[in-house]
């Protein structure tokens, strides 16, 4: 027998009560070398900051090995590595910052083949039933950005928006739910 | 794990949890994905916030590799406690209202108890009121109440929370509109596709016709798996009400081919 989902429903105004932890940002702990940090605004249609956001993000570590609860692959030998940040506050301005690594290369889809690094990303806010998925890649991995399968299958003018941009100490990555430079949302 | 260290385990008994969902060889590598009935739309006119927040390009298919069908294991890095599923302990003296017991189990859409997996909750008080800044509504805060909590799941997938019924509140999204009462849900699952956020509600409430946020999820069958049931079995006598609520997460693909890339 197969049972349906649960359905999801909006993480609402108030998730500030419950949803953050200490040190929720960091996927890797402070102090880790290579560090960078990965920070960005959430814009709703209208081009205004979403303050009530929740953002979390899921990564390999530089090797491209996880922490992942089933224990799948080979385990990250980074000492402190969550590879999950979660960033969410009372008084948000809209911004959301990740102190993180950059994720190495993983495989897939399909036997063979290589991934370019990215992350993947789950957006929830006040006005969402559900929440939205998309993968930050990096704008200055040019070469595996032009061989990995999922971003192929992105319509090439809509790509860029799924290219964080370096800047100081680590790189941007700006979400538009709306407008001309829609962030592109995955089909989970 | 080798396959004669898991038939060890099973013939000592050592690892009953492991028979029912193995973490590695019961790992789905392909997830199923709901029909579209299954959740709400993004974009909902009569829940108003949606307008300005939903995509309006189609969404792209992502097939499910190894990022998706991995997830985190957070219990450390929010050092969770035994009192954090207690929400009427919290403070110095108890929260007004009625005590109850929710508790329930999460499972995969086989059935599968998903052991392990945090589970997050926070809600109104008794009068309605978040305690939070930017909650305006003329109900009291309760000093006793945060309304926040968090506990994993055992070895059967069953979770269990201490706390005081919410209220309904108003809220500003049409004239006179008011939220049947919910408690906030978060559930982490146990592989990126799995997460979810969603709000358990209490059964006959008499605001669900009123609702666009219950009422986002268009499917009937659907939105009864949103409400909790009063179970007299679970009640603790001079003590506390109890609600089940069961919480079903995505499982996997039927058939390879279901989900080929």
């Amino acid at each position: 027998m197969i049972f349906e989902v649960t359905p999801s429903q909006t993480v609402g105004p108030y998730f500030a009560i419950g949803m953050p932890y200490e040190g929720g940002h960091l996927i890797v702990p402070e102090g880790t070398p290579g560090a960078i940090t990965i920070t960005g605004t959430v814009y709703d249609g209208r081009g205004e900051v979403i303050p009530d956001h929740l953002i979390e993000f899921w990564q390999p570590d530089g090797d491209g090995r996880f922490v992942d609860v089933h224990g799948y692959g080979e385990r990250s030998t980074l000492d402190g590595f969550r590879g999950f940040g979660r960033y969410g506050v009372e008084d948000g301005d809209g911004t959301y910052r990740m102190l993180t690594v950059k994720p190495g290369r993983v495989p897939g889809p399909g036997a063979g083949a290589l991934q370019a690094p990215h992350i993947d990303v789950t957006l929830f806010a006040r006005g969402m039933l559900n929440r939205v998925v998309t993968r930050i890649y990096f704008a200055d991995e040019a070469e595996a950005n032009a061989a990995d399968a999922v971003l192929q299958t992105v319509p090439a003018a809509r790509r860029h928006t799924l290219l964080a941009q370096p800047v100081d100490g680590g790189y941007r990555f700006d979400i538009h739910l709306q407008g001309a430079d829609e962030t592109v949302f995955f089909d989970l | 794990m080798s396959t004669a260290e898991r038939d060890q385990g099973r013939e000592t008994g050592q690892d009953e949890v492991r028979q029912i969902y193995d973490p590695v060889a019961d790992t789905p590598s392909r997830y199923r994905r709901s029909p579209p009935e299954a959740n709400p739309p993004l974009d909902y006119p009569p829940y108003k916030s949606t307008q300005t927040r939903h995509p309006k390009q189609p969404l792209v298919y992502l097939p499910h590799t190894v990022t998706e069908i991995t997830g985190p294991q957070l219990q450390q890095a929010v050092r969770l406690a035994p009192t954090d599923s207690d929400l009427t302990v919290q403070h110095g003296g108890e929260p007004i209202g009625e005590r109850i017991i929710v508790s329930g189990h999460v499972y995969d859409t086989e059935g599968k108890p998903l052991r392990g997996t945090l589970v997050e909750i926070w809600q109104a008080n008794a009068a309605g009121r978040y305690a939070h800044r930017w909650d305006r509504w003329a109900a009291p805060l309760d000093p006793n109440f945060t309304g926040a909590g968090r506990c994993e799941t055992d070895a059967n997938g069953r979770y269990e929370f201490t706390t005081i019924r919410p209220g309904p509140y108003p809220w500003g999204n049409h004239y006179n509109a008011w939220r049947p009462a919910h408690i906030h849900f978060s559930v982490l699952g146990r592989a990126f596709t799995q997460r979810l956020v969603t709000q358990m509600y209490f059964p006959d409430d008499p605001f669900f016709p009123y609702d666009p946020i219950f009422n986002s999820v268009r499917d009937e069958r659907a939105r009864r798996r949103m409400i909790s049931t009063f179970n007299i079995h679970e009640t603790r006598p001079n003590w506390a009400q109890a609600f089940n609520w069961d919480i079903y997460l995505r499982g996997p693909a039927a058939t390879p081919f279901e989900e080929a890339f």
